[in-house]
């Protein structure tokens, strides 16, 4: 938590505070303003793909809080997205509770599930933790695909649309609002973990793990607890994400998924939770952009189908290239660049 | 008993090419203690330039070969070169990112170039079978295979053992900075030790093409494989490879063959985490111990 240049805090309530200048409330003034106007301007299939952006914001604070700020990388996020996602259709379906429950039972699940594979970190480091992840992605996504139990014998399974007080939520201006409360309230939880005892040492485990023992942190059980935390948020997102789309398949779960993740964390800015948010934002959008800018063409001209043809091969590619040009040139993401501007401003015309 | 011995040799073959084909993992990480993610793209990339010069181009495939195994050096220098040295000093959670990145990155770029159709295997390895004793036979592509990964091997080991170069990469891998003031350059080490691991990549992709009866993306299946056969054996052994290699490859064929073909493939992941729970650093990986 560096102090911005040119914020002197005079008081330490405002030091403490998450916000520490007018501009900055502001600004979060202008972002409520922002986020009630925007389904009303944007046609389904945008709004769409926002709805998809809140979705993958709640997993990828989860791969936040794991990866940049405890310091340990998932390679498994697809996989804990499938473990909610299949969890909540099965208990949802089978069992006849309802929705909220059957999320509920995704989540803890995933983060049960999570807390296994977590395991590993009571005896091992950071390098191969990430390979114990690649085991999770292995396993869990080959259960997706075989295990009738699960399927019940099918390719897919339905998930029904919720119901909330005798209303079924179905538009995607209705999931819109739904979702824009639920992430909302994820961000603030993450923003917050990170001002409490717990958040503040699992920074100190990524900082230095031996020193944060030595000083007390229980460093093997949090770190187990950050697995856990992060594979839940993944599930809970999976969960609601099943319900959104109705459907639930294996192949959303694979491992090019679990990149997808990473890329927006690292994007976004690791060591930052509104830069989960925006990364989630970057990697949704600008495959979307793709797409549209590869049907425009095609229909513009009469035989250029090869950006649609290789848009799979084309977006990994993308992913990957932009993944190793922001650990080179901008570690710290969007988040950070966005830093840079305020702090450019803030004191114009002066360097520092 | 006859099925036993057959899945046996089955499964030392596929072994054997397994530890080749994780070798090149175990060379980067023994010398730049860098996890690389990309490895299995480094089989596919080598086994498809391969493909391409002995089909496309038409050159015999001794000279195919050797153009594979150029192109996998070029491919490791390459990365070396232009990525992994920026970032030189820096958290290993960077890097290991990064390699995550370059493996997509590679895999779109192999999908744009040579699509996910298969290719046929390549023509210059026997196909045929050998009948070894009694009803126990084995394909003769498995044998070269076989052969192949030993001569691979020994040649390593001596490498290892007798070259200045073997020695000085195990000299960086012991200790960077003792290593750096006995005059040897780092640098150069960490660029040697990706253009072998380009190379045993090309090798080893094309011998998993032949087993695999064509060249596909299914080789990206196979390679995953590589991550339990890296934590059995131990990170940074080569005799660890070896070993770990064979048990994955043993493990796969008997449970494809007694249990189910989801078995078989679950199976190394699971004791890849039990293995991380039990003994971390693998049967013949050295125990590091941390201080301050």
């Amino acid at each position: 938590m560096a102090t911005a240049t040119g914020v002197y805090n005079t008081t330490y309530r405002r030091d403490l505070g998450l916000r520490h200048t007018k501009a900055e409330y502001a600004r979060l003034a202008l972002l409520g303003v922002f986020a009630v106007v925007l389904p009303f301007r944007l046609d389904t299939y945008w709004l769409s793909y926002v709805n998809l952006i809140l979705l993958a914001g709640i997993a990828a604070v989860g791969l936040m809080i794991l990866t940049g700020y405890t310091g340990l990388i998932s390679l498994a996020t697809a996989g804990f997205l499938g473990v909610g996602a299949y969890g909540t259709a099965n208990i949802t379906n089978r069992l006849h509770w309802p929705m909220p429950l059957g999320v509920l039972g995704g989540t803890v699940i995933a983060a049960a599930i999570g807390a296994v594979f977590g395991l590993p970190a009571l005896r091992v480091k950071g390098l191969y933790l990430a390979i114990s992840t690649f085991a999770a992605q292995a396993i869990l996504n080959n259960r997706f695909k075989d295990w009738p139990w699960l399927t019940q014998g099918h390719f897919s399974i339905l998930a029904n649309q919720p119901k909330i007080g005798g209303h079924q939520i179905h538009s995607d201006f209705e999931w819109y609002w739904l979702l824009l409360v639920i992430t909302a309230l994820v961000v603030w939880a993450g923003v917050n973990l990170f001002r409490t005892g717990f958040g503040r040492a699992l920074i100190a485990i990524r900082d230095q793990d031996i020193a944060a023992e030595v000083i007390g942190v229980p460093v093997g059980r949090y770190k187990v607890l950050a697995f856990s935390i992060a594979c839940g948020l993944a599930g809970f997102s999976g969960a609601l994400g099943a319900h959104y789309r109705t459907v639930v398949t294996w192949e959303r779960y694979d491992f090019d998924t679990s990149f997808l993740f990473v890329a927006m964390i690292i994007v976004g800015g690791l060591g930052s939770v509104s830069g989960a948010i925006y990364g989630a934002a970057f990697m949704t959008w600008v495959p979307a952009y793709i797409t549209r800018v590869g049907q425009g063409l095609q229909q513009g001209s009469s035989g250029t189908p090869f950006i649609i043809r290789e848009l799979p091969a084309i977006q990994l590619a993308l992913f990957g290239v932009v993944i190793v040009a922001f650990l080179l040139y901008e570690p710290r993401g969007l988040a950070r660049l966005w830093q840079r501007a305020k702090d450019y401003f803030r004191i114009w015309p002066f360097r520092y | 008993m006859t099925r036993f011995l057959q899945l046996t040799v089955n499964g030392l073959g596929n072994g054997a090419i397994l530890a080749l084909a994780t070798l090149g993992f175990v060379l980067i990480y023994k010398a730049t203690e860098v996890i690389n993610f990309a490895q299995g793209q480094f089989l596919v990339i080598g086994s498809f330039v391969v493909y391409n010069a002995n089909v496309t181009w038409g050159l015999p495939w001794p000279l195919a070969v050797v153009v594979g195994i150029l192109a996998g050096i070029l491919l490791g220098l390459a990365i070396e070169r232009v990525i992994l040295r920026r970032l030189v000093g820096e958290s290993s959670l960077s890097v290991i990112m990064v390699t995550i990145g370059l493996a997509s990155a590679l895999f779109g770029i192999v999908l744009m170039t040579w699509g996910a159709e298969p290719k046929p295997s390549p023509k210059f390895i026997p196909s045929g079978s050998v009948k070894l004793f009694g009803d126990v036979s084995v394909g003769a592509n498995r044998l070269w295979a076989v052969a192949v990964a030993v001569v691979v091997f020994v040649a390593v080991a001596l490498f290892f053992q007798r070259s200045r170069h073997g020695v000085a990469m195990r000299a960086v891998a012991d200790d960077q900075q003792a290593a750096m003031v006995q005059g040897i350059s780092v640098n150069r080490i960490f660029a040697f030790a990706w253009a072998l691991a380009g190379a045993a990549g090309a090798v080893g992709g094309v011998l998993l093409a032949s087993i695999n009866n064509g060249y596909s993306l299914e080789l990206e299946s196979f390679a995953i494989l590589v991550f339990p056969v890296v934590i059995l054996g131990g990170l940074d052994s080569v005799l660890g490879t070896v070993v770990g290699g064979m048990i994955i490859g043993l493990l796969v064929e008997y449970t494809k063959s007694y249990m189910n073909v989801n078995a078989s493939q679950i199976l190394p992941f699971v004791i890849l985490v039990a293995i991380l729970l039990v003994k971390p650093y693998g049967l013949f990986g050295q125990v590091r111990i941390e201080r301050v």
